[in-house]
Order: C-alpha cells, then sequence, then structure tokens
C-alpha cells in the first residue's frame, strides 16, 4: 500500500494527474461528441447526474451528513417539470424553476425535524423519505399517472427557442453542471463552506466557535435539494419521459457510487465521478457476461487504492508539508510577547 | 469595585453545577467564580471532573445549575449563543480542523464577525504576532503541523473570535516542557493585558506560576480553593485530591 502510495504521491506531486486527468476528460468529450449515437445519451445523463452529486456532495461531502433520500428531491423536480409543462403548458424553463422552489420547500418541511436526528437513525429517515416518494409517485396516479408514467415532456428551451439536437443538449447540459460546479467550489471555500466542513469535523467544535449546527445542516439539506430538483427537471427535459423507476432505489445507489469514486467533500469529484461510473460499463460492455463481475472490481480497486476518489489524485500532497510532521520539541517554536502598544486592544482582551 | 462601591458582577459564576455520564455522577454541584481580567486554574488528577466542568460551562454537555456571565444568566443558552457572548473554549486535545489549513481554521475562530474583513485582517496581524510561526503554515494543513504549532493554532483560532472570557483545557498536554511553558505564557501576558482565563491543567507547577486563584478539583467536587502562592509544592495538592 505504501509503495502505491508514493507512486501516486510523486506522480500527483508533478501535476502529471492534474494534466492528465484534464487532458483525458476533453479527450473523453472530444471522442463522444465526434462519435454521437449512444454514447452522447450516456455522457448527458452523466451530466444530470453531476449535477445531483454536486448537490449530494453538500450535504454529505462538506457537511458529513447521511442522506439516501435526495432522489425524493430529484423525483418533484422531474414529476413538476412534468406536469407542469405537459398539463399546463409552461415553459419548461419556468417549470424548472417552479420546481425547484416546491422542492425547497419541501426539503426545509421535512429537514426541519428530521435533522434533529444524526447517523444511521438521519440515514435511515432519509431513506424513508425516499421510499415514501416512490411510493407517493406511483400510487398517486391522479396525479403522477403510476407506472405509466409522463411522456411527451418538451425540450429545453425558452420561448420559440428549443434545445433539441443531441449535441446541443450535451453542450446546455455541460454548462448548466460547470456552474453547478463553480457555485460549489465558490461556497466551498466561504464562511457557510468553512462552517459546514467544521461541523463535518466536529459539530460540538463548530458550535463552540459559534456555528448555529441545525440551521447550517438543514441549509445544506436544501441545497443538495435544489440541485436533486434541477437535475430531476433536467433529466425530464432530455430525456421527455419519466416514470417512478427513473427516481427509485437505484437512483440512490448510482450517486452514492458517483460520489465515492470520484471524490466525496472535493469539488469536482462529484463530476467527475458520474463522468467516470456512467462510462465504465459502456467500456467494459465488451466483456460480456461478466461485465458486472468487471464493473465492481473496478470499484473495487478504486476505493482500495484511491479511497479519497479519482479528483483527489490531483491534490495528494500538496496540502501537506515538505518537511515530515515531527515531534513539537524537535521543531524551532517561535513565541513573541504582545507589545505594550497593543494591550487594551490585544486580541482577546476586548 | 465599581467607583460607586457596588461590586461587579464576576466575569463568570457557576453557582451548583452538576452534570453527569448516564448514572455516574461526574461532576458533584460546583461552585465556581472567574472575576474580570483574573487568570484562575483549575487543578485535580485524572478523572477529577476537569474537562466534564469546562464542557458543563459551555453547555457543550448536559448540566444543571446557575451559570451567570457578567450578572447575566446564561444556564439555559446553547453553545453557540455562549460563543457570541466571548466564552470560548480551547478543547483538550485541541479539536483543530484537521482538514483545513491554518488559515481557514482561524477564519472560523472569526465567525462571529461575519463579513468584517477589516476586523478579522487586524486579528489575524494580532494573532500571527504572538505566534509567528501560524503566519509562517499559513496555507498549511492543521493536521500535518507539529503538537506545539496546534496548540499555537488552537488558541490563536480562540483569540480570533476575540473572547471576554477564554477557557483552556490542559493546553499542555502532549507537549515539550519548553513549548508547554512557552504557550502558559502567552496565556500569561493576555491575561495582563485584560483577558480573562480559567485554565484546566496538571502541571500544576506552570499553572500556579500564572493563576491568581485556584480551584482543586477531586473525585467531581471542589476541594479547596485558594490562592495560587499558598500552594509551595505536590504534597500541599496531593492533601487535597486525596483527603
Amino acid at each position: 500500500m505504501t509503495s502505491h502510495a508514493s507512486i501516486f504521491t510523486r506522480l500527483s506531486n508533478h501535476g502529471y494527474f492534474t494534466v492528465g486527468g484534464a487532458a483525458f476528460i476533453a479527450l473523453l468529450f472530444a471522442f463522444v461528441f465526434i462519435q454521437g449515437g449512444y454514447l452522447l445519451t450516456v455522457m448527458q445523463l452523466a451530466m444530470i447526474y453531476g449535477l445531483f452529486c454536486v448537490g449530494l456532495n453538500f450535504f454529505m461531502g462538506y457537511t458529513g451528513q447521511a442522506s439516501f433520500g435526495q432522489n425524493a428531491f430529484a423525483a418533484i423536480g422531474g414529476y413538476g417539470t412534468a406536469i407542469l409543462c405537459v398539463e399546463y403548458g409552461w415553459e419548461p424553463l419556468l417549470a424548472l424553476v417552479v420546481s425547484m422552489a416546491i422542492a425547497g420547500i419541501a426539503s426545509v418541511v421535512v429537514g426541519y425535524p428530521t435533522l434533529r436526528l444524526r447517523g444511521h437513525y438521519l440515514a435511515m429517515a432519509t431513506f424513508a423519505l425516499g421510499l415514501i416518494t416512490y411510493d407517493l409517485s406511483v400510487q398517486w396516479t391522479s396525479l403522477t399517472q403510476g407506472y405509466m408514467g409522463y411522456s411527451g415532456i418538451p425540450p429545453l428551451g425558452l420561448g420559440a427557442f428549443t434545445v433539441e439536437d443531441e449535441r446541443a443538449k450535451l453542450v446546455c447540459l455541460m454548462v448548466i453542471l460547470l456552474i453547478g460546479l463553480w457555485v460549489s467550489g465558490r461556497l466551498r471555500n466561504s464562511r457557510f463552506g468553512r462552517a459546514l466542513r467544521a461541523i463535518s469535523t466536529s459539530e460540538q467544535g463548530a458550535a463552540a466557535l459559534g456555528i448555529r449546527i441545525s440551521h447550517y445542516k438543514l441549509a445544506a439539506f436544501v441545497i443538495a435539494a435544489l440541485y436533486a430538483s434541477a437535475a430531476g427537471s433536467l433529466f425530464a427535459h432530455v430525456v421527455g419521459f419519466i416514470s417512478p423507476e427513473v427516481f427509485g432505489l437505484q437512483m440512490v445507489v448510482v450517486t452514492f457510487t458517483m460520489l465515492y469514486v470520484g471524490g466525496i467533500g472535493t469539488v469536482l469529484g462529484p463530476a467527475i465521478g458520474a463522468i467516470i461510473a456512467s462510462l465504465l460499463p459502456q467500456i467494459l460492455r465488451s466483456s460480456g457476461r461478466f461485465q458486472d463481475i468487471a464493473y465492481a472490481s473496478i470499484l473495487l480497486l478504486l476505493l482500495i487504492y484511491v479511497p479519497k476518489g479519482l479528483s483527489a489524485l490531483s491534490g495528494i500532497g500538496r496540502s501537506r508539508p515538505a518537511e515530515p510532521n515531527t515531534n513539537s520539541a524537535d521543531r524551532k517554536v517561535v513565541h513573541r510577547p504582545i507589545q505594550p502598544s497593543t494591550s487594551k486592544t490585544a486580541v482577546g482582551a476586548e | 469595585m465599581t467607583a460607586g462601591g457596588s461590586p461587579l458582577p464576576a466575569l463568570i459564576e457557576v453557582n451548583g453545577l452538576s452534570a453527569s455520564y448516564g448514572h455516574i455522577a461526574a461532576l458533584k454541584p460546583v461552585d465556581l467564580r472567574v472575576e474580570e481580567g483574573e487568570f484562575v486554574t483549575v487543578l485535580g488528577p485524572n478523572g477529577a471532573g476537569k474537562t466534564t466542568l469546562l464542557r458543563a460551562m459551555s453547555r457543550l454537555i448536559a448540566s444543571t445549575g446557575k451559570v451567570k456571565f457578567k450578572g447575566q444568566d446564561i444556564s439555559g443558552l446553547p453553545t453557540h449563543h455562549l460563543a457570541k457572548l466571548g466564552i470560548i473554549m480551547v478543547q483538550e486535545g485541541r479539536g483543530l480542523f484537521g482538514d483545513m489549513t491554518v488559515r481557514e481554521n482561524l477564519l472560523l475562530g472569526a465567525y462571529g464577525l461575519g463579513s468584517s474583513g477589516h476586523e478579522t485582517e487586524r486579528r489575524f496581524e494580532q494573532v500571527f504576532r504572538l505566534f509567528p510561526n501560524l503566519r509562517e503554515r499559513a496555507g498549511q494543513v492543521a493536521a500535518s503541523m507539529s503538537g506545539g504549532e496546534q496548540q499555537m493554532l488552537a488558541v490563536g483560532r480562540a483569540l480570533m473570535a476575540g473572547p471576554k472570557l477564554l477557557m483552556l483545557d490542559e493546553p499542555s498536554l502532549g507537549l515539550a516542557p519548553k513549548v508547554a511553558a512557552g504557550i502558559l505564557n502567552t496565556l500569561g501576558e493576555l491575561n495582563r493585558n485584560g483577558l480573562g482565563i480559567l485554565l484546566v491543567e496538571q502541571k500544576a507547577p506552570l499553572a500556579l506560576k500564572l493563576a491568581r486563584r485556584v480551584y482543586v478539583l477531586s473525585s467531581g467536587s471542589v476541594r479547596a480553593e485558594l490562592p495560587a502562592h499558598e500552594i509551595k509544592s505536590h504534597h500541599d495538592l496531593a492533601r487535597f485530591y486525596f483527603h
């Protein structure tokens, strides 16, 4: 393990992973763009799942909480947009925004009591939320049309302008994902993001610094729900059809895999994980009936050798000091007395 | 005393504070006070309830009893509210956010300032003046620093919050004597500049040099409250620990 780690570290310190990774993703896009066909659809779905995972990362990665129920908010987005567009003839973009607002309100209503729970209890509560939503989408046929689902959902667009070409759809989704990543990166390194990450490390430690834990957890939950809802709406517009299965348990499993493969808690990890985990089964198709075994084996190897996710490869060793971590006694430690001039305004004496 | 002669309320005053872990009473009703600008040390053997006392005062664990801060009853307030009042605790084991950089940890200390960039920068400068090592390592991940530097960061982060009362739980734990002495001396400097400090320590000689008053805690109860200069040796302390 150590030798593998040192190889990764050496490669990473030279920036090979960053440059190589960026080049690989760019080539992949170029290939898919030129190739067209089914791979285009796979990549479109990867972008949508990527957006979902970027949101999930707020709650699970930055804040360190467990949620098995974000698919519920994707369902709200998907069904919201489908009903508003098909039944009431709304503009897709407006339907997407309104669905996000509904998902946001629902997440506050559900999150406020649920987020008092911690650890496994929170995981189970959110899991139940996903199951309830799935059951509603099956049983509430007057609203959701049950297993029949909704078809004929119009493509994304505004007024007379619609995005119908498959390549244009991919570009559009990529831009939306990049915006989602940009927002995620900005928030992660903001006061808000630091508070979330502090909660992830130690709730008590964060509270001792004045951070109101329950508010921040709820905020992260709502953000995750907004992203999930947007992903659900986009799915409906891109595919043109939704049914309860789209937002079922499979979605939870797939997005968890993406999050961990890409790197939970990192900015780019969710997107990288979504792309790799979506394309991998297509690449492994040639292995025929061993496809699932090959897929699972690769996931296992990734989890063993790159436990922090693929995106972490570019950051290994970066934030660590060049010198080894030594005992405090071995390092010169400097203390400076407080200057008399700062006596009354000195830190802590205010 | 005020000009009119009426006594000023204590910076913090604890009356009958008790806490338990399940059926085990870790802290029996304890009375304690720290005056404005005073340096008070709580000494006691392992398992005396020192950490529990600080955690109960910070509301990190459930407790019963009264706690007043500058005369205001704060017994029912949650931890994050106490931090806003200026009651800041440096936890045992430093409680740093290991994956974050030194700068990010310090920024979290200044969380209560909101988006006041100018004030944050001013406090940065003051912390860096006290602990120049932190300036050099501002971009370094906290977990990768030495124990001494981590403790400096823990104190520095607490100072970023602009505390009125700084409570420290064994800041010298696991440090080389010279490094521990440096950190405690810095606390002494801060106290001379008016900061109220409540220090929980096992290293009695260091703590006694700085403190004005000492509480001796044993088996969850206060065994003695006396001026620090009255404790001359370990023998004096042992007398309270085991009586």
